[in-house]
């Protein structure tokens, strides 16, 4: 049910890797003693043995797919049926050496999975929590009372959210999802995968952020859907790309860097990043901190003013990071009219961030949204400006605790560059860039992606968020998630329930890792 | 307007391979032999590179050590012989406090200079013990700009190390009457000392002394350990004497500009006796951190020193004590027990033990440390691996008796510079431009407790369960 009852969601259909072998959480093997009979493509409903009629060899499993031991009480469990004994099943012991604390492995692999389907995955994956031990890692929804319980179809529930509510006549922009694409720059990321986010942000009636790294030309065909970003570089800015926009967003700080601006080191700033941005070939690019013409709310206001006079239907984000005071800025913001502020955590993604940056300085956005929420509704300017929350909320259960905890929606990053396959190996800063051809500009490394696949990947991930955000819903019985926004009162802290009461809820993953 | 304070940094490769985390593992036996599309050859980081190489010489493969961990190789083989493990090396590495990630990017900065930066969010977990409860507050608008590391205003690093009078008093003719003692500043507040295990060879006191010279701050060492090597660096190095043993090191004593005694009951005529040594001498007390340590320096603040050294074990701990508290508390509980006796500007705080990341320098300030002292980042820059081996005798993997003077300075100066560079940006983030405004200045920063309280508390109500 959505605001604009002509839109439908977008269709998912299966995008499979890029790669070659994927990565699953168990690994088959099948040694010398097979004979092809072919009776475990025949037995396996989940693909994971394949076998195609004009060629008769054993075709290595697709190991993503097998859903493990478990699989164990069925007819069809392979191991036990293979006549020749001829495959075994393990866990596969490569998944310690991929993902970390906040980004387990098995989350990793449970998002290219619903990347790759449209659907949750079928393989018995953790990808609701991670392992970092705190802030949504230790929060859970409550049990919802079955009574309560309301048996409607996805298609009938209102994940929309309202962009503009301040009444100022501008236009009501609706998103259909709560969530919109976190800014990435013409120079960090490849041009196919900017152009993927925001076909895939037309298809899903939301928005995508140019970063600050200019406007290129490719993104006009979707200009409906992209938000222009005015940073502290002001790289590309120009009053046309103000004016192509629905939404400007002022980026005073990051979350991954707060108080620093951003990071392009040198080797990404090819001939054509350098034509965009207007600088030099192979010059890191730091943008300055803060806005050099900023240094109170009035100046912010004379920003924000300007940009409404150049663009009479551009609504104003303003995008602040997460400092000690963040429900003062945020209500500073408001009072400068901006229509949107964005909070943005610390433990945020980012292309470049020196470590110390993004382990230390400001404070995650778990404890963020509350307070500046809470500060809001006291204010008396709760429901007149749409808060939007981001840094380190990485799946569909992160997004619905972040609206249970006070923002209107969410804006998600790497999330999204997980869909594309991106293991977080963290180098995306040096050399050629992203070595899997996201995260870089390099020519060759860039064309490993292509537009139709960013866009498609993107959209079955979010299709398969919302198959989870709707279900939350039913159980609580709401037809519509503006109705979760600031419901902390349905969520729980592990840490804060005596033990009896914990042992009620899913355990909070405690692996000891090696980073 | 002082020359801009600066840390000339220059790449020093390292002496050995080092150890990396993940090692690639391949099974041959499986191999297409002469597929085209090997991905060896497609590896953008080139760590195949000298594959075949290695084999003919039978040295250890290099990709062993330098895999980027993009899983290329692992999902673009055409016959899926590859898979990746921890390098078990890299496991070995340190112990739970000096963990493998804290050793591996003092290599990495001891090598380059340059601070750790890197792409995709914060990896760790949500919160962690001591200085890992804590957040740097940051300032959005309202700031001077910052020099960071880029170059613009200048962020003064300076501390003292001299004492100060309580207050000032004017003769009649409004001419100064206090008499004010000299001055000790050092230009940031990272001092070194001589590590308490360790492969210690003389080169290795000389590069550390010939770092702290050439940076412009002073390592303690124990005095019996200056050797005529170490008298071209005797300006900047702290002999650490006692009640006892300082009358053998009058010569000493003379030449240096600061000392340290070690804290016992009645030291009182030693530092007198210290002063009539060296009239321009400056002095430091080395104590234990311990249950009394507030109480302790509430007594030696009184005494006509310069600097409390406060020594906590090497992870950071009191010592004495069944349930230590972390150096993050103490420095706490020390600085407020001098402020609420109106004597903390007397005097000058410094803290060791446990100090293993820039991070820590600017987080032991903000809780009330004038500056911190370092000693085994020291060692690590030299390519320890904190084995602990030494401790028992056996010999160094790393080879720290063979260290030179040239690289192990370089490299502990590339590391200070990395350090220094962090603290511009942390300090930058906030919109400070003095270190020593950020002394116990705990309104720029956030602590886990606080933040639990204010934010979840209305929400979840009381926490159950501590941190630790």
């Amino acid at each position: 049910m959505n605001l604009n009852e002509n839109y439908k969601l977008p269709e998912t259909y299966e995008t499979p890797s890029r790669f070659r072998n994927t990565i699953g959480k168990y690994t088959i093997k099948r040694n010398s003693n097979c004979i092809s009979c072919g009776l475990c493509a025949k037995l396996c409903p989940y693909g994971v043995h394949q076998r195609y009629d004009n060629y008769s060899k054993p075709i290595r499993p697709v190991e993503h797919k097998c859903i493990g031991p478990i699989c164990k009480e069925n007819s069809y469990y392979c191991i036990d049926r293979c006549p020749q004994k001829a495959l075994t099943l393990r866990p596969n012991p490569i998944l310690e050496t991929m993902g970390d604390y906040r980004w387990t492995s098995e989350m990793l692999i449970a998002h290219f999975e619903m990347a790759e389907t449209g659907s949750l995955p079928k393989v018995n994956l953790e990808y609701d929590l991670g392992n970092s031990g705190g802030g949504f890692d230790k929060i859970r929804f409550i049990k919802p009372d079955q009574h309560k319980y309301i048996d409607i179809s996805d298609d009938k529930i209102d994940t929309s959210v309202q962009l503009n509510k301040t009444g100022d006549g501008r236009p009501i922009k609706t998103i259909s999802i709560p969530c919109y694409g976190g800014g990435m720059s013409y120079g960090s990321t490849a041009l196919p995968v900017m152009v993927g986010r925001a076909r895939a942000a037309k298809r899903l009636n939301t928005l995508t952020c140019t970063g600050e790294g200019g406007y290129p030309p490719e993104l006009l065909p979707y200009k409906d859907h992209v938000i222009t970003q005015v940073a502290t570089g002001l790289f590309g800015v120009r009053e046309e790309t103000i004016k192509y926009c629905p939404v400007m967003e002022f980026k005073y700080a990051q979350g991954a860097k707060p108080g620093l601006g951003g990071h392009l080191l040198g080797s990404k700033v090819t001939p054509a990043v350098a034509a965009m941005r207007e600088t030099v070939v192979g010059s890191s690019l730091f943008s300055p901190f803060p806005f050099h013409s900023v240094y109170s709310v009035e100046d912010h206001k004379k920003h924000v003013d300007w940009m409404k006079e150049i663009n009479h239907n551009v609504l104003v984000s303003v995008k602040v990071s997460t400092p000690t005071d963040v429900d003062m800025v945020a209500v500073g913001a408001y009072y400068a009219g901006a229509h949107i502020v964005h909070i943005d955590g610390s433990y945020g993604g980012t292309g470049a961030a020196p470590d110390i940056a993004k382990k230390n300085i400001a404070m995650p956005i778990e404890y963020a949204i509350p307070k500046v929420h809470n500060f809001l509704l006291n204010e008396g300017a709760r429901d007149k400006i749409c808060l939007i929350a981001s840094g380190g909320i990485r799946n569909a259960m992160d997004v619905a605790k972040a609206i249970a905890l006070g923002a209107d929606g969410v804006v998600i990053g790497t999330a999204e560059l997980v869909a594309l396959e991106c293991v977080r190996c963290s180098n995306c800063e040096s050399g050629r860039g992203c070595a899997r051809g996201i995260a870089t500009t390099d020519p060759e490394l860039g064309y490993m992606i292509t537009e139709e696949y960013a866009e498609q990947r993107i959209i079955n991930m979010y299709m398969a968020w919302r198959k989870q955000w709707c279900e939350i819903l039913r159980g609580f019985g709401m037809k519509s998630l503006k109705e979760l926004v600031g419901r902390s009162d349905l969520l729980v802290h592990l840490d804060y329930l005596d033990e009896s009461e914990r042992k009620k809820y899913k355990p909070a993953p405690n692996i000891q890792m090696v980073i | 307007m002082p020359k801009k304070y600066h840390i000339y940094v220059s790449p020093v490769p390292p002496r050995l391979n080092p150890i990396g985390k993940y090692t690639t593992i391949e099974f041959r036996e499986d191999c297409a032999g002469s597929c085209r599309k090997c991905v060896k050859k497609k590896c953008i980081y080139d760590i195949f590179k000298n594959n075949y190489l290695h084999m003919s010489t039978m040295e250890e493969p290099e990709y062993l050590y330098t895999c980027n961990s993009c899983f290329r190789c692992v999902q673009e083989c055409t016959k899926g012989i590859f898979s990746r493990v921890i390098n078990p090396e890299y496991r070995a590495l340190g112990d739970k406090y000096w963990t493998p990630d804290i050793i591996y990017k003092t290599w990495f900065q001891a090598h380059s200079g340059k601070i750790p930066v890197s792409g995709a969010g914060y990896r760790g977990p949500f919160v962690g013990y001591g200085f890992d409860s804590m957040w740097t507050d940051m300032s959005e608008i309202v700031r001077p700009t910052r020099d960071g590391i880029h170059g613009r205003e200048y962020i003064n690093t300076c501390i003292e190390l001299s004492r100060r009078p309580l207050r000032l008093s004017f003769n009649d003719d409004m001419s100064l009457a206090t008499k004010v003692p000299p001055i000790l500043e050092i230009p940031l507040p990272i001092l070194f000392q001589q590590p308490d295990f360790g492969v210690l060879s003389p080169n290795i006191l000389i590069s550390i002394a010939k770092a702290a010279e050439k940076i412009g701050t002073l390592m303690f060492i124990k005095a019996k350990d200056i050797t005529s090597d170490l008298i071209p660096y005797v300006s900047n190095l702290i002999p650490c004497i006692n009640k006892n043993n300082f009358r053998d090191y009058t010569e000493i004593i003379r030449m240096c500009r600061m000392v340290e005694i070690d804290y016992e009951q009645g030291i009182k005529d030693e530092i007198s006796q210290l002063r009539q040594i060296n009239q321009d001498l400056f002095i430091s007390v080395g104590i234990r951190v311990n249950k009394e340590a507030a109480q302790s320096a509430l007594e030696i603040a009184q005494k006509d020193i310069d600097t409390i050294h406060f020594y906590a074990d090497n992870n950071g701990q009191e010592y004495d004590s069944e349930n230590p508290l972390f150096i993050k508390e103490k420095i706490r509980e020390v600085h407020l027990a001098l402020v609420k006796k109106s004597i903390r500007r007397k005097v000058n705080l410094l803290f060791s033990g446990g100090m293993a990341m820039a991070e820590h320098v600017a987080k032991a300030i903000i809780c009330g440390a004038d500056g911190v002292v370092i000693d085994h980042p020291l060692l690590i820059a030299m390519e320890c691996r904190m084995c602990y081996r030494c401790k028992n005798g056996l010999s160094c993997p790393s080879k720290l008796e063979e260290v030179e003077p040239s690289y192990g300075s370089q490299r502990a100066i590339n590391l200070i510079g990395a350090w220094h560079s962090q603290l511009l940006e942390i300090m930058g983030a906030m919109g400070l431009r003095e270190a020593r405004r950020l002394r116990g200045e705990v309104g720029r920063s956030m602590w886990f407790e606080d933040l639990e309280k204010e934010c979840f508390g209305p929400i979840f109500g009381k926490r159950q369960v501590s941190l630790n």
